[in-house]
């Protein structure tokens, strides 16, 4: 590293606040801090790593000097009071641009915060901006983002994952400490496996959607990300929790993640069944990638887990019924984006303009290739006479996935797999090819249908020297389990490692233009 | 505009062909909140003032279900006697218009709240007698809910339709307002009567629906309107025929009108050998017509799912039976049985309906009036008080209470009718309760004799001539007396009496 780097960009949240409650920092330097590290870093978004699509750096020095005047007066603050935030871009966010990645609300402003964004600062987080993600979510890359793609920070050549590359992306190259992502099919846990990151896609129903744009009603989950087990711990306890303008949010209790977390800290496993997944591994992913996950399963195995592997046969079918499902319910959801009332609008030449004539224009300008395939694709699968073929028999797939996760899930405490085939694969080597880049959601998408939980946590490095991913998955509801298991296979690589994989992130230098 | 379609008169095509019927109603729900948010529902605001992120479609909002709303629904279907769905959910109709702020509407498809039930109507006798009464079971197919969409006002051009507009705006106060549909199947076997049993079933839903408290139901400010389906087929047992939608048909005269139009124009269509089109069209009031809409075809897709953003609604069988214990009367009930305990005759109780003075009428007769003088009273004087200030008798600033307050002093020999009348003008302008006004006015009548007959002695005094007459045997001449009298008495006295007096102490 750098000597001109501020070392509390490196700290992890969990340091950070202890540092903030002790008064040995204070937010207004910690959230300086990181913004300088995002202007040395972040742009230009022609070489940069371009992480954030804006940045709030005035409101958020702001809002951390008020964090740090409560605190002078002694009020009791949250435990991440204080500690910055990026927040990707398909949440609201009032008073702040949301685009979702997409040139249809390029400039709009929303009159309102998502639920997450209001516990955010309810408790005390400081939102530095908005990071990048493939346009309304759709993709693997960000390279479908409007504004220009997101780089991986271990190698500006290559893909940070998406949706969320720029949640994950800006963690590893130390630009925030934790970050929201969302994740349909993966788009939390794929970037965190290709950035060597900590992500958590929830229970679906455990973190309120309200505010969170919609890309597929049945399957959007929004959710933590962080540099360590613990960080997305803590930032997962602030944001779940049922809310009431939601009215698929699960009305329990939040399971004790925190604690889960500490517990697995120890190392310990003892007791716990671990199932391996057949139809997760093997043919299709990379020696690489195959590897760090078998050691990572003998690691679990040394911590006292019991594994088993188990067939779960109904995924081979997941990826196609959720590349049905997904383009139906964002043909509809998208479908608001006409330019009649918010965000971009593109009227065209002549006399005599009709209402549709504006909204076919709009639609044609405002979405690109991606949104425009699955628009087509959903639209199609939903039409009379096709309907029951298609989103019909996707949806039977799905109850035959969730048949085969509660029967697994009989027998195991949780699941394991690699989190994605591949390492990072190079910007623009799969974007003619939407197929193939379709095929490396096929790890991460079942957790989806199911509405489980599932995170991916650093494996290691594959021969390439790039992060590779392992995926935790667990029953409804039962997130905590992801916490125990996640930081005992974290605490015993990171002692492995003589240290946390990130150390070995190479310091930025920018792509060539 | 499209070119005016051939008719043949309605009696000739009725003779020539069947008609099948159906109605579809929507019915704007008095909640206080929308089908799907906290936004108010206040009808006339200005416009873009009873909205929130949800009901306009802002990215990231997301609806949750207005409980009111499904009681309400719940209760519409009990009182249409249908059977509650155990478990339903929402379904999302996609189609883009500038007025729907997702371009879906969040609706029921083939699951509804309620389903399969009916509604008795009672088709009065035809104003010249010479078809009977009759009593006609209507088929309810479903009762679902959904959300209303915002609403288009295009300006510039003439006809302030869409086309020739220069432009349109959009007002999204409506948007996401509870609406419950109610469908009816195809309506058989009505014949002649087809218009009456329309007008009668929209007539009696309407009642239904102010009994049970859930809407409005005016249909002029569009919280009740109704889609007229019709077609023909040339016998019962044919096949039904293809069917045209007309839109917006918004008072109950229109409802019976729109049927005889479409009768006659379907009959037209069918006798010069061409099909009829299945499409949807307009209803123009002040012509009596109605115009091709957009063509319905079977190829229009609304590419219905179930709407993911919303949970299924399983309701508990001891809520939807504690609901229907609060249904009320059912208004055809009521009114046989209050026909029968006020001795109506059916006309008279059809007037009473028709100007919608029912509840008032009860509570007068509550409030101690017979029931003769309380409907004496609401079509009379009261109706034509509500007719010069052109508004509903309910709306008069007058209570049942006070006005069998005003009766009762009739009734005790207090007020003639000329005199309650007045009395009444005091109450309506705000000056108190009948008495009070009696009282300020100085409208009781003179009841002391002695009065009464110096009065009359001071008459024949002034008019030795007409006495003379009297006492020559023209009785009749007493009626310039007796008018003498009653002026000196500012009219306040009983003219039978004056009468009796004038012919006593002129001593005829």
């Amino acid at each position: 590293m750098s000597s001109s780097v501020n070392e509390l960009v490196h700290w992890n949240a969990s340091r950070l606040s202890e540092a903030l409650v002790a008064k040995v920092v204070s937010s207004e330097e910690v959230t300086q801090a990181h913004l300088d590290r995002i202007a040395a870093v972040d742009g230009p978004a022609e070489t940069g790593v371009h992480a954030f699509l804006h940045v709030a750096a005035e409101s958020a020095l702001a809002r951390a000097r008020e964090i740090d005047a409560d605190r002078a007066k002694g009020a009791v603050l949250g435990a991440l009071a204080g500690v910055p935030i990026g927040v990707k871009d398909v949440l609201t966010t009032r008073g702040m641009p949301t685009t979702c990645g997409s040139r249809m609300l390029q400039g709009w402003v929303p009159p309102y915060d998502a639920t997450v964004v209001r516990e955010l600062h309810a408790a005390g987080l400081v939102v530095l901006g908005k990071t990048n993600m493939d346009e309304f979510a759709m993709g693997s890359t960000t390279e479908h983002s409007a504004y220009g793609p997101t780089r991986n920070p271990w190698d500006p050549t290559r893909i940070p994952g998406g949706s969320g590359g720029g949640s994950a992306a800006a963690l590893a190259a130390f630009e925030a400490p934790l970050t929201i992502g969302s994740d349909t099919g993966g788009s939390i846990r794929q970037p965190a496996a290709v950035t060597g990151t900590v992500g958590v896609k929830p229970t679906y129903g455990g973190v309120s959607r309200y505010g969170l744009v919609a890309l597929a009603s049945s399957l959007d989950q929004a959710g933590p990300c962080a540099r360590t087990v613990l960080d997305t711990a803590l930032l997962h306890a602030v944001i779940a929790g049922h809310d009431p303008y939601d009215s698929t949010s699960i009305p329990a209790d939040v399971p004790d993640v925190v604690g889960a977390a500490r517990q697995g800290a120890s190392g310990d496993l003892t007791g716990v069944r671990v199932g391996v997944v057949t139809e997760l591994s093997g043919e299709g992913y990379e020696a690489g990638v195959t590897a760090r996950f078998t050691e990572a399963v003998a690691l679990m195995r040394e911590a006292g887990a019991e594994v088993v592997e188990l067939s779960l046969p109904n995924l081979v079918h997941a990826l196609a019924a959720y590349y049905l499902i997904l383009p139906s319910e964002a043909s509809s959801n998208l479908a608001k984006f006409d330019g009649m009332r918010y965000g971009l609008r593109v009227t065209p030449e002549g006399e005599h303009v009709t209402a549709e004539q504006v909204m076919r224009a709009t639609r044609a300008a405002g979405f690109g290739d991606e949104a425009k395939r699955r628009i087509i694709l959903g639209t199609y699968a939903l039409s009379a006479g096709y309907y029951d073929a298609y989103y019909g028999s996707a949806q039977k797939v799905r109850t035959l996935v969730q048949r085969d996760f509660a029967r697994a899930f009989g027998q195991v405490d949780v699941l394991v797999s690699p989190t994605a085939p591949t390492t990072a694969y190079r910007l623009g080597e799969k974007l003619d090819d939407p197929l193939a880049m379709y095929a490396g959601d096929v790890a991460t998408i079942p957790a989806n249908l199911a509405g489980i939980p599932g995170m991916s946590l650093p494996a290691g490095l594959s021969d390439d020297g790039l992060p590779v991913g392992l995926q935790v998955l667990a029953p409804q509801q039962a997130d905590d389990r992801l916490y125990r298991v996640g930081a005992a296979v974290e605490a015993r690589l990171t002692a492995q490692w003589g240290g946390p994989l990130l150390a070995r992130v190479p310091e930025w230098k920018g792509a060539t233009a | 505009m499209s070119a005016v379609d051939q008719t043949i008169p309605y009696d000739e095509a009725i003779a020539q062909f069947d008609p099948v019927l159906g109605l579809e109603v929507h019915v704007e729900l008095s909640t206080a909140t929308k089908m799907f948010s906290g936004a108010p529902t206040e009808f006339g605001a200005e416009p873009n003032t009873q909205v929130d992120p949800v009901s306009l479609g802002l990215p990231g909002a997301l609806p949750v279900l207005n409980a009111k709303a499904l009681e309400s629904a719940i209760r519409i279907g009990l009182a249409l006697n249908c059977s509650i769905a155990s478990y339903c959910r929402f379904a999302r109709k996609n189609y883009f218009y500038p007025d729907m702020p997702k371009n879906f509407q969040t609706s029921q498809y083939d699951e509804p709240i309620a389903h399969d039930g009916f509604l008795d109507v009672e088709v009065p006798a035809s104003e010249d007698g010479t078809k009977p009464a009759f009593t006609y079971r209507v088929d309810i197919e479903r009762a679902h809910m959904e959300e209303d969409t915002g609403k288009s006002l295009h300006v510039g051009g003439s006809t302030g339709r869409i086309h020739g507009a220069e432009y349109s705006l959009v007002d999204y106060n409506r948007a996401g307002i509870p609406l419950i549909e109610i469908v009816t199947r195809p309506l058989t076997g009505a014949g002649d009567r087809v218009p009456d049993v329309a007008r009668a079933y929209v007539a009696t839903l309407r009642d239904l629906l102010r009994a049970l408290d859930v809407s409005d139901v005016k249909m002029e400010q569009g919280s009740l309107r109704c889609d007229v389906n019709l077609s023909l087929r040339p016998t019962p047992q044919d096949p039904l025929g293809t069917r045209s939608e007309t839109k917006n048909v918004n008072s109950l005269r229109s409802v019976e009108r729109a049927v005889r139009y479409e009768v006659g124009r379907h009959a037209a269509v069918l006798l010069s050998g061409a099909k009829v089109v299945q499409e949807t069209r307009h209803w123009h009031e002040d012509t009596g017509l109605t115009t091709s809409g957009r063509e319905k075809s079977d190829a229009e897709d609304y590419r219905y799912f179930p709407e993911p953003d919303l949970v299924p609604i399983e309701p508990d069988p001891a809520w939807v039976e504690s609901l229907r214990a609060t249904l009320p009367e059912p208004p055809a009930e009521r009114r046989r049985r209050l026909t029968t305990e006020w001795g109506f005759s059916e006309p008279e109780m059809r007037d009473v309906l028709n100007a919608g003075a029912l509840d008032l009428v009860e509570a007068t007769v509550a409030a101690g009036a017979s029931p003769a003088t309380a409907r004496k009273w609401w079509m009379g004087e009261l109706a034509r008080r509500a007719n010069v200030e052109g508004t509903d008798l309910s709306a008069l600033p007058v209570t049942p209470a006070q006005v069998a307050e005003l009766q009762g002093l009739v009734d005790a020999g207090t007020l003639t009718d000329r005199l309650a009348r007045e009395a009444l003008e005091g109450v309506l302008a705000g000056e108190g309760s009948p008495t009070e006004v009696v009282a300020s006015r100085n409208l009781a009548m003179v009841s002391d004799e002695s009065a009464l007959i110096a009065a009359v002695d001071a008459a024949v005094a002034a008019n030795p001539d007409v006495a003379d007459k009297i006492r020559a045997g023209k009785v009749q001449a007493a009626g310039a007396l007796i008018g003498a009298v009653m002026k000196d008495m500012r009219g306040k006295a009983d003219a039978a009496r004056v009468r009796e007096l004038v012919l006593e102490r002129v001593g005829s």
